[in-house]
Order: C-alpha cells, then structure tokens, then sequence
C-alpha cells in the first residue's frame, strides 16, 4: 500500500506496522454481519402490537418476571464479581501447574449449551446430587429456589468476567505493580491502589457483561432452578411460556429484555474509557 | 501475542468438546426393521414425508416411521418433535411439514383456523395424566390428595400448556389445590424433575409415566371423570406429499399403529 498518509498520523511516533487501513471488502462484510445482527432486532419490532404494548408488559406475571430478572441478575453479577476478580488475578499474574487447563476449563461455559451447565448443577447441587445431598441433609434445599437461579446465572455469567479481566490485566502489565512494590507497598495495597484502578474499565465491561448474560439465562435456569412465578420464573422462561399462548405478550415482553439489556449495556460503555487514559497517560513525555 | 494463542488454543478446544457433545446427541437414525409388506397392489410411493409430531409421541412415531420406511423403501420419513404449539407456529410461519399430529385439539384448530390443513383432522388417540414419583419415593406419597399435601415438591405443567391445563382440571375435579414448586414449560421438564430425585411427585401423562419405567413409581389420580387429551393428526394443506401424508395417516389410525399407540399407554379414540 502506498503511503496514503492518515491526518492523525502526521506527527506522531507511530510504528509503522501498527497502521492498518481496513480494505473496502471488509467493509463490506462488516456491514453484512451488523446487518445480521440488527435485522432480526428489527423485525421483532415490527411485531410489538404498540396498542397493547404497556398492559402487556404490566401484567402481574410480566412484572414479577421482570423485577425477579433485574434481581437475580443483580445478584449473580455481584457474585460473579466477589469470585471473578480473584480467579482473573490468579490466572493472569500467578504461576502454577495447569493453568492452561485450569483456564480452559474455567471458560467452558462460554461454550457448553446452557441446559448442560444446568444438568451439571442439578447433579451437584440437586437434591440428589453430589454436595446438594449432604446439603439436604443439613436442612438446605436449593432446587426450586431464587438461589438456585442466581446459581445458574453466576454459571453461566462468570467466565465472560473472569475473560475481560484478565484480558486487561495482562494488556495493563506489571510495570506499575512493581514500582509500587519497591517503594514499599504491601501486595494488598498494590491490588487496591495500582491493579484494580488500572483495569477498572475491563473489569466494568465484563461486569456488564456478566450481567447481561445473566439476564438472557433460559437453558441453565430452566433445568436447574425450575419456573414458578415470582420465584425462579424469571423474564427469559416468562416470554418462552406467554410464546405458548399468547405471542403479542412474548413479543413484547422480548422488546423490554432487550431494551434493558441495551440501556445497561450502552450506560456502562460510555464510561470505562477515561479512567486508564488519566491513570496511564500512555506516550506522555 | 503469546497469551492470545494459549487462550485461542484453550477456546478451540472448548468448541471441539462442545461441538462433539452436540454432534452425538442429534438423535439416532432407527435400525431398519422387517415388517410384513402391507401395501403391494397401489402405486409405489417415494419421496421425503416430513412429520410433525408433539413431544410426547417421539416414541411410537418414530417406531411407525421405520414401519413406513419398509413398507416403502422409496420413502423417507422425518420427524420433528417438539411442543404442539411450537410445531404450530413453526407451519404458519412457512416450515416444510406434510403431516401434523397434536396433542390436543385446540393447537389443530388453530391450524385449520390458518387455513393450513386439508381435509378434517382425525383423532387417533387419547392421553390422561397420572401422579408420578421418584422409583425411592422420598416423601411417602400414595394418593393424589398426599401430593397436594403443603411441603411436597410437587412439580406440574404450566396452565399455558395443554397438559398445565389438564392438570389444573383434574385438580378440580378431585377437589384439591395444588401448591406445585414449580410450573414447568413441557410435560418433559416434569417428568425431568421426578426422574433426577428432584421433586417429590409430578403429573405427567400416562405415557411419560410409561416410558420412564422404572425410574418413577406410578399412582393412578383415581378420579371419576378424568380429563382426556385428546390427539389429532392432518394432512398440512401446503404438503406437497399429499399421497405420502395420507398413506402415512392411514397407518396411524389403522391396526397396526392403533397398537404401537396401545402398547405406549395411549388410549384409543
């Protein structure tokens, strides 16, 4: 390619192998794969019935669903949170025997169908499950239960945290820890003054993430927890059930996950950004 | 650079297992299996009949197909099993379906009521509910009154689906009210939740109760009037197999599939 020199290049230190132009033809793929995306959207739109869209959605079993949904996936997040962030610390900065696979098999959910990380669950947890058992024993029952939804959520949801951390983690580097360190700072003052600060924005939009996977989970929930209104019936089990009988209700119900899912996931993506410019003003003399 | 290859290898492996997992649980082709020829005399049939059938009738169906396949080797019988109102949603929305067989009435007639079944359905069996618990029956339950008893984990159909509904009648009609743990979206999930220990009784049909053999423990409801599902089947009228579809109809309803049905618990017509 001839040097076609890019505005914003002109003056800067750039290596040149880090400049890219995008070829047309990968434009023109792009655009077929956002189209992809955005026509099914589209056309479920289409299919919201505007005249009953509000009774639709305010209907007790609809809002029990929601508010169950918001719930549980505010929960799950914050589990995966307490447990991802020192899994995605682990993985990124220490060394041990089968990490690798460690790792591998951390990230199983991702790609495992949901109903089978429920049948997982059920035969560990469930009532005749492997700890579920000793569980029972001691009076904890968690099938049928709220608990047993935020389970299968946090399941499901987990890796997409612990891979954005860790991601970020490794992109941030050592440097600054290992200034702290020589001046003297404790390894627990490290973690809460340089790392987490650092990779505040991957941590951010894996907990996003996290929780917007939890507020899509069917398969696992489904297996593992069961659907009784208000209890583990959350939104995603209300809209395949209302699809059953009454479509206009499912459509709708389906508009409002999304229009969730899209508010949550656009306020928190705008944010994440200027943290790591101001805490590590990259090029800076 | 190092770190992205490690977690692509680690990723594609993943999606290898995953994708093995999901390529073995397709479900199997049926052994083929000798059945006295029945049909010689009427012009020779061929081509692909694609049969939707409720869920609950995976069994006998796919135990008929195999009987059709060899009584016309030309033909080729697939299935699509699945919830009767998904199967109907599925046909108005343009899938490739020449027969239609569902496990209630109302779910044909919002078929025909698209204008998409030719001729008049013909019911060709019937299917009560029965009260099942885990083979251990951890809460000692032995009549229907026990399950509706406060503190059992009673599992049932959401009323949403036909067999919610029945459910729900029969709990009338035995005076009882059911506090169920859960409301499950297919007959399957109940039966799910009995099988694995999980609930402590379920209402699923007499068929699901069969099949399950001795993994559940059957208690009959007992009731007087019972409420009885009963099952359709048509000719879609978009089928371009109408001569298979009707061949194939023909075979449910004649002797030979009247007992494949029998012996699955079903109930005659």
């Amino acid at each position: 390619m001839p040097a076609l020199a890019h505005p914003k290049l002109q003056g800067r230190t750039q290596q040149p192998w880090q400049f890219q132009a995008v070829p047309r033809w990968v434009f023109a793929l792009a655009a077929l794969g956002a189209l992809f995306i955005l026509l099914p959207l589209f056309g479920m739109v289409a299919k919201v019935n505007w005249a009953q869209f509000i009774p639709l959605i305010t209907s007790e079993s609809s809002l029990d669903a929601l508010v169950l949904s918001l719930k549980t996936a505010t929960a799950s997040t914050a589990l995966c949170l307490i447990l991802g962030v020192p899994l995605a610390l682990v993985l990124a900065r220490a060394h041990f025997g089968g990490q690798r696979i460690l790792r591998a098999l951390i990230l199983l959910p991702l790609v495992v169908p949901p109903v089978v990380g429920g049948l997982a669950l059920l035969y560990t947890f469930g009532r005749e499950g492997l700890i579920g058992r000793s569980l029972n024993v001691l009076g904890i029952d968690i099938a049928f239960s709220t608990t047993a939804v935020i389970m299968a959520q946090t399941f499901v949801a987990l890796p997409f945290l612990v891979l954005s951390l860790e991601g970020s983690l490794r992109t941030a580097g050592q440097k600054y820890e290992a200034v702290a360190a020589t001046l003297g700072a404790r390894p627990s003052t490290v973690l809460r003054r340089i790392t987490l600060p650092l990779v505040l924005p991957g941590l951010v939009s894996g907990a996003v993430l996290a929780f917007a996977r939890s507020l899509g989970e069917f398969g696992a929930t489904l297996t593992f927890a069961g659907s009784l209104q208000g209890v583990t019936r959350t939104l995603p089990l209300e809209i395949y059930l209302q699809r059953e009988i009454d479509p206009d209700a499912a459509v709708a119900l389906s508009f409002l996950l999304i229009a969730v899912a899209l508010v949550v996931v656009s306020l928190a993506y705008r944010t994440p950004r200027s943290p790591l410019r101001t805490l590590v003003p990259r090029g800076a003399p | 650079m190092k770190f992205s290859l490690v977690k692509l290898s680690a990723l594609a492996a993943t999606v290898l297992l995953a994708t093995t997992v999901a390529s073995c649980s397709g479900p199997g082709t049926p052994a083929a299996q000798t059945t006295p020829q029945t049909t010689s005399s009427a012009p020779e049939l061929s081509g692909t009949l694609n049969v939707f059938a409720a869920a609950s009738l995976q069994q006998t169906f796919t135990d008929l197909g195999t009987q059709f396949q060899a009584a016309h080797p030309k033909v080729k019988v697939s299935f699509n099993f699945d919830g009767s109102s998904t199967l109907v949603t599925q046909i108005t929305q343009g899938a490739p379906a020449d027969v239609f067989a569902s496990a209630d009435t109302a779910n044909m007639k919002k078929l025909s009521d698209a204008q998409l079944v030719a001729g008049t359905p013909v019911n060709f069996a019937t299917n009560v509910l029965t009260l099942v618990v885990p083979a251990s029956n951890p809460a000692n339950i032995t009549s229907f009154a026990d399950a509706a008893k406060p503190g059992i984990k009673l599992v049932v159909c959401a009323a949403q689906v036909p067999c919610g509904a029945a459910a729900k009648s029969d709990a009338a009609s035995a005076g009882l009210t059911l506090t169920p743990v859960s409301e499950e979206l297919s007959v399957t999930s109940v039966l799910g939740k009995v099988t694995s220990g999980e609930a402590d009784a379920g209402l699923v049909y007499v068929t699901d109760a069969k099949s399950a053999g001795t993994k559940v423990k059957t208690i009959p409801l007992g009731l007087a009037k019972p409420t009885i599902n009963e099952y359709p089947i048509a000719t879609v009228s978009s089928s371009k197999q109408q001569d298979l579809a009707k061949a194939f109809i023909a075979l449910v309803t004649a002797k030979e599939g009247q007992k494949v049905l029998a012996d699955a618990g079903f109930g005659a017509p």
